[in-house]
């Protein structure tokens, strides 16, 4: 008899659980929903929140899972995302070529800068960016100057790795030195740290104006001159044969990519923030490689483009079917 | 439905059936565990007491993988739900309530237990009695397993994915992820309320558990 009652209480709760967990994954069918993996930058300004209102109207539900470049592409590989937003060029090469993305696309650019105390102790205002890390270094040895880090593998510390690069620096072995701080955290607990300690650091724009426009951080932009400074956003699709991806999953995320570089959505992009913080936070990318505007379209090409295009042949997956072309 | 609403009661509704579920299912291993005598029971005891402090950030990495569409479990499209936060916070405090409930229904078992029996009992009744005399720490144990699932991060966020879309139907983003994200966007000010909402509801519940307690127990 006993027994009986504890069979039955066990088998009622099974019923709820089970109830409840079709209830949620019948919800979830009777919206379009489309996985999208993106970096924080684009995350943390908010405009993906308002492409995800506008396509909410068209009723679709975008679900950004916002993490780091390395942390979004390796979410793809797991077969989590349809499409990624993210801005490394050499891990986007490589993510391609084990054969996870295809049709990558470049949507919009902006700079990065080298923000740093006002008194600028460095003296590395209005330098071009290789003399200024070499700057950098040389009073960091002195002792007179600190640089923060993000260490996080993101977008912008891959980009802080080739600026060092570029002024003749081992990333690997310059950051034991001890001028050199890591945080292994986002833009905005960075920027932090670094207005705190008076320190130096590479920022991207939209992390830093937002920032700065709230009285959160002491810092100012000095550096912001230079082609290696360019900041690339692409958006890559998950490859269907690979992916564990249905075909409606690719042919949705095939109309927000087209979305994202039609004229609508290269608007939305640039007139987005400008009313809050005076200018652009991000940069349309389609009109200058339509016409070739430069010398934004050379700096593109060189550190955007992979073999000489924004996509090359290969990478290329039933595009022409949806009506998109590459440069 | 304004959103800080609506996250606020994603949390008490996703952490509340985590606890529900941890305790349907911790009361009776707790039982088992004080009232039979197996091989390898102080090991389970041990193990369950080990788990208590198990770092979400862990747990949740441990799901995520699991959950992936490639990974094991993939095939259950739990990853990003609600219902997947749930599971994963019940088996965070799961330890929490068997741990809790088994030594507070261990000291009071001996004495009540052989008295009852002595009264002519039969063992189930001995063993409610039992039941009856732990509930107020049984509470205390379903509560403390409640504020730990609604005050912890790493599985709503690697789990839950701190999805939200204006409206949407499937959004996962809870009061911890939504202060996690204020804080990483620099607004500052959201994040602080939403950190007084989180700490008002662990404190209410446990006003108002404290005077059921002792009003009703």
């Amino acid at each position: 008899m006993k027994k009986l009652k504890v069979i039955v209480i066990v088998v009622i709760f099974g019923l709820i659980i089970t109830t409840l967990y079709a209830f949620e994954q019948n919800k979830r069918k009777e919206v379009e929903i489309l996985t999208i993996s993106t970096t924080t930058s684009l995350y943390d300004t908010g405009f993906l929140d308002e492409v995800a209102k506008i396509f909410k109207e068209k009723g679709v539900e975008l679900h950004f899972i916002a993490k780091g470049t390395g942390a979004a592409l390796n979410d793809a590989k797991l077969g989590i995302s349809d499409m990624v937003l993210v801005h490394a060029r050499s891990k986007e090469e490589q993510f391609m070529k084990e054969g996870y993305g295809v049709n990558r696309k470049i949507f919009a650019y902006n700079f990065f800068i080298i923000v740093g105390p006002a008194d600028d102790p460095a003296g590395i205002k209005g330098m071009n960016v290789v003399e200024a890390m070499k700057k950098i270094v040389e009073m960091g040895r002195k002792g007179k100057v600190i640089w923060v880090s993000r260490g996080d593998l993101s977008g912008t510390n891959i980009k802080e790795i080739s600026l060092w690069k570029a002024a003749g620096f081992n990333y690997e072995e310059i950051k034991r030195e001890n001028w050199f701080r890591e945080t292994g955290s986002g833009m905005g607990n960075t920027l932090l740290y670094a207005s705190n300690k008076k320190a130096y650091t590479l920022s991207d724009t939209g992390t830093y104006l937002k920032y700065e426009k709230e009285g959160k951080i002491q810092l100012k932009i000095l550096v912001d001159k230079g082609e290696q400074l360019i900041n690339i956003y692409s958006v890559i699709i998950v490859n269907p044969e690979k992916g564990d991806k249905t075909e409606r999953d690719f042919e949705l995320a095939m109309k927000i990519e087209k979305w994202l570089v039609s004229d609508e959505g290269q608007e939305l992009l640039r007139n987005y923030g400008k009313d809050v913080y005076g200018k652009s936070l991000f940069y349309p990318a389609v009109e200058i490689l339509e016409n070739k505007i430069e010398p934004y379209y050379s700096w593109i090409v060189k550190y955007g483009f992979i073999n000489g295009s924004e996509c090359p042949e290969e990478y290329r997956y039933k595009a022409e079917d949806y009506g998109i072309t590459f440069w | 439905m304004d959103p800080i609403i609506e996250i606020t009661l994603r949390s008490l509704k996703v952490s509340g059936i985590a606890a529900i579920l941890a305790s349907v299912i911790g009361i009776p291993i707790s039982l088992l565990l004080v009232f039979t005598n197996f091989k390898g029971k102080e090991l389970i005891k041990s193990l369950f007491n080990g788990l208590l402090g198990i770092p979400t950030v862990v747990m949740g990495l441990f799901l995520y993988l699991l959950l992936s569409p490639k990974g094991p479990f993939g095939f259950l499209n739990l990853l990003y739900t609600e219902m997947g936060i749930s599971l994963g916070q019940m088996l965070l405090i799961l330890p929490i309530v068997v741990s809790f409930s088994t030594s507070s229904i261990e000291q009071i078992n001996i004495e009540i237990y052989e008295l009852a029996l002595t009264l002519s009992a039969s063992k189930s009744e001995a063993m409610m009695k039992v039941i009856n005399e732990a509930l107020p720490s049984i509470l205390l144990a379903f509560i403390a397993a409640f504020n730990r699932a609604i005050a912890e991060l790493g599985i709503a966020l690697m789990v839950g994915g701190n999805i939200f879309v204006y409206n949407g139907l499937a959004n996962t983003r809870v009061l911890t992820t939504a202060i996690q994200m204020h804080v990483a966007r620099g607004e500052i000010d959201i994040a602080l309320e939403l950190g007084f909402i989180l700490l008002g509801i662990v404190f209410i519940i446990s006003l108002v558990m404290n005077i059921v307690k002792r009003v009703w127990l």
